[in-house]
């Protein structure tokens, strides 16, 4: 955790500089009869941002901070794994959204954390899996009026069937 | 004497059956779009405005407002039973609600928080009904150096009196209100902080994109990672006993964060441009500086569950008082009820009152009858949410990530913002295992939006010096006591180090 708050601190570090870079592409000082520039509200909060990650090295050096007299790992093997379980499943989730439809990747989602990650039976797995989807599309598609990403064009036939139902 | 008798026919038209009728549904579909993530009051009336047309104006805006009410309830459910805010009125409540369920104590705050929008909600009718021309005047006073210095009291009070670590909070603020600033220079009409030169950043960074990916996904990692996946279900339970000993509680611990919410989100409410949100955000920190135990708030308070809920409801009809009054809508629901109004064939402003007094106070009445209405359904709710929260974890989990990712993208529309999403939520997992406060960075992309532009206006008004936000007798004792927050922490070091000095050795 000790080296894990330092490294943090310097991450945050780098990214107020930038932040700071990229605010000062527009004018950072006071501009007469126009007031503030554009960049000055960003810039000025960045700069403040940098300073506060030298507070935050100057405690870690001091060890003042929980993390900074902890030994424990940020993430140990068990964490490692179900970050990247997890997080991964999410990752393809997201990624599989604009192939199969929100809908269709969100039930390879639910199949694969119910059935691999929970381990829950096929049958409850396989229920959970289609009914939500199902459930999902005539709330937003039908009730909410808001339209999820389709997918591909091979995803059609199956939404012309559920639109049909709707309209 | 006239307004008693101008209010009894308000609450007569307002029980008419088939406004009541209208009252009951609208309640009901309120509640379950506003405990929807990513869905609020602005969806359901704006989704519902074209139905409004087969029904009288009177019954139409009386339908609306009960759905406006309703989804000021539901906000709270998801973001007590699911850790993911039901809308933007509602972050604010995931703090301490979150919390509090998993300590298996979701009763409490879901009894909480239908308590408290409660009160809030009849608190802020009676304003409303008492004080309406005279506060909308008030409100109209307020220029962009009051409106600043309210939002620095805001941000002083998670810094003053937060308990965490000081530099983490004062980043955690800042990074939320730069996020705040992405996207267009209002005033330039200038790209700025286009990070990486990435397109969908030109429109900016949607503050529920930061909120559900921090409170969804972040929190769920957090969950997962700490409890090592061991949690098969929550131990929440709800029996009739049990809500009586809730309310009895909520009562107890919450009655000061019901005060503050009710009164502060009313006049944070009658504010243009503020609106709910806001007002909960700064009815939280406000609660939690006036706590006894300010330490508790963020780890299961119920008064950190009834400052916001309070302010929510009660700043949803302040937000009507100048739409009402003066034309001006105070929030985005009401600017949609506006426009509705003025479809209808009435002319908001302050002839109304004179002109349609039995449209004004029949919508008066309706308050009432919708507040009484929706807690009552609310409650009537609270087993299901319970049930739901009994689900086992390992089912409960992936449909969280699931609402998480579909109710950021119905907010936004954008899969670049479900990447966004989905990185702050790793992000959120790392900084919170570093005693990084969230909640600040959250408050700020939600505040951010006023603060620069009316930090701006005041300084141009000013032609640059900062001190108009200390010589203006509204601005000047706010501007003050924000600083004192501010500098709190450091006069606390002086104190103790004096008292340690003072001590023998």
């Amino acid at each position: 955790m000790r080296r894990g708050e330092i490294i943090t601190a310097g991450i945050l570090a780098l990214l107020s500089i930038y932040m700071m870079v990229k605010s000062s592409e527009l004018d950072i000082g006071y501009v007469r009869g126009t007031g503030p520039g554009g960049g000055a509200w960003p810039f000025w909060l960045s700069a403040i941002m940098l300073l506060c990650t030298v507070a935050i090295a100057y405690n870690w050096a001091r060890r003042t901070s929980p993390p900074s007299q902890s030994t424990e790992p940020v993430l140990d093997r068990e964490g490692r794994k179900m970050l990247i379980e997890v997080g991964g499943g999410i990752f393809v989730f997201i990624a599989l959204i604009n192939v199969i439809s929100m809908y269709g990747a969100m039930g390879v989602f639910l199949f694969y954390y119910l059935w691999f990650l929970g381990r829950h039976t096929l049958t409850l797995s396989l229920v959970i899996s289609l009914v939500s989807p199902i459930a999902f599309f005539f709330f937003f598609e039908g009730l909410m009026r808001i339209t999820m990403p389709p997918g591909m064009s091979f995803t059609a036939p199956v939404f012309d069937l559920l639109y049909d139902i709707i309209y | 004497m006239e307004i008693l008798g101008l209010l009894a026919n308000g609450l007569l038209v307002a029980v008419e059956p088939m406004n009541l009728g209208l009252i009951l549904i609208g309640v009901t579909v309120g509640l379950f779009i506003g405990a929807m993530p990513g869905l609020g009051s602005v969806n359901g009336v704006a989704i519902l405005l074209p139905i409004t047309f087969l029904v009288p104006p009177g019954s139409a805006i009386i339908f609306l407002a009960a759905i406006y009410y309703g989804a000021m309830y539901g906000g709270a459910i998801s973001s007590i039973t699911l850790g993911i805010p039901g809308a933007s009125t509602a972050v604010a409540t995931t703090f301490d609600g979150r919390p509090l369920a998993l300590q298996g104590r979701a009763s409490l705050a879901l009894v909480t928080a239908a308590i408290a929008s409660f009160v809030g909600g009849t608190v802020s009718v009676l304003l409303f009904t008492g004080f309406a021309p005279a506060l909308a005047s008030v409100a109209l006073s307020f220029g962009p150096p009051e409106i600043f210095a309210l939002m620095l009291l805001a941000f002083a009070t998670f810094v003053g009196l937060g308990g965490d670590d000081i530099p983490k909070t004062v980043l955690s603020i800042c990074l939320g209100l730069v996020f705040a600033a992405v996207g267009f220079d209002e005033i330039s009409g200038e790209p700025r902080l286009v990070f990486f030169d990435i397109s969908g950043f030109m429109h900016g960074i949607n503050f529920l994109v930061l909120a559900i990916g921090v409170y969804g996904i972040g929190e769920m990692l957090w969950t997962i990672d700490t409890t090592r996946g061991t949690i098969t279900n929550s131990e929440a339970k709800m029996t009739v006993k049990g809500m009586t000993a809730d309310a009895g509680e909520c009562m107890r611990r919450g009655w000061k964060g019901m005060s503050v919410g009710s009164l502060l989100g009313f006049f944070v409410g009658v504010l243009p441009a503020a609106g709910a949100t806001p007002a909960s955000l700064m009815s939280y920190g406000v609660t939690k500086m006036m706590s006894r135990t300010p330490r508790e708030f963020g780890k299961g308070h119920p008064g950190g569950v009834a400052a916001p809920e309070a302010a929510n409801n009660s700043a949803s009809t302040g937000s009507m008082l100048p739409m009402i009054t003066l034309g001006i809508p105070g929030s985005p629901t009401t600017a949609i009820l506006l426009g509705g109004m003025v479809i209808w064939g009435l002319t908001p402003g302050p002839r109304l009152f004179v002109d349609e007094p039995e449209f004004v106070w029949g919508l008066i009445g309706s308050f009432y009858v919708s507040n009484a209405a929706a807690l009552v359904i609310n409650l009537a709710f609270i087993p299901l949410f319970i049930w739901m929260l009994r689900m086992p974890f390992t089912i409960l989990a992936p449909m969280i990530f699931v609402l998480s990712v579909v109710g950021g993208y119905a907010a936004v529309r954008d899969m670049h913002d479900i990447w966004l999403m989905l990185g702050f939520g790793i992000g959120a997992f790392f900084l919170r295992k570093f005693d990084y406060p969230l909640a600040p960075a959250v408050l700020a992309i939600v505040l951010g939006p006023i603060a620069e532009p009316t930090l701006r206006q005041s300084l141009l008004l000013s032609s640059g010096d900062p001190m108009i936000f200390l010589n203006r007798p509204v601005a000047g004792p706010i501007t003050v006591i924000a600083f004192i927050l501010i500098l709190l922490p450091l006069f606390k070091v002086i104190f103790n180090k004096m008292r340690a000095g003072k001590q023998p050795a």
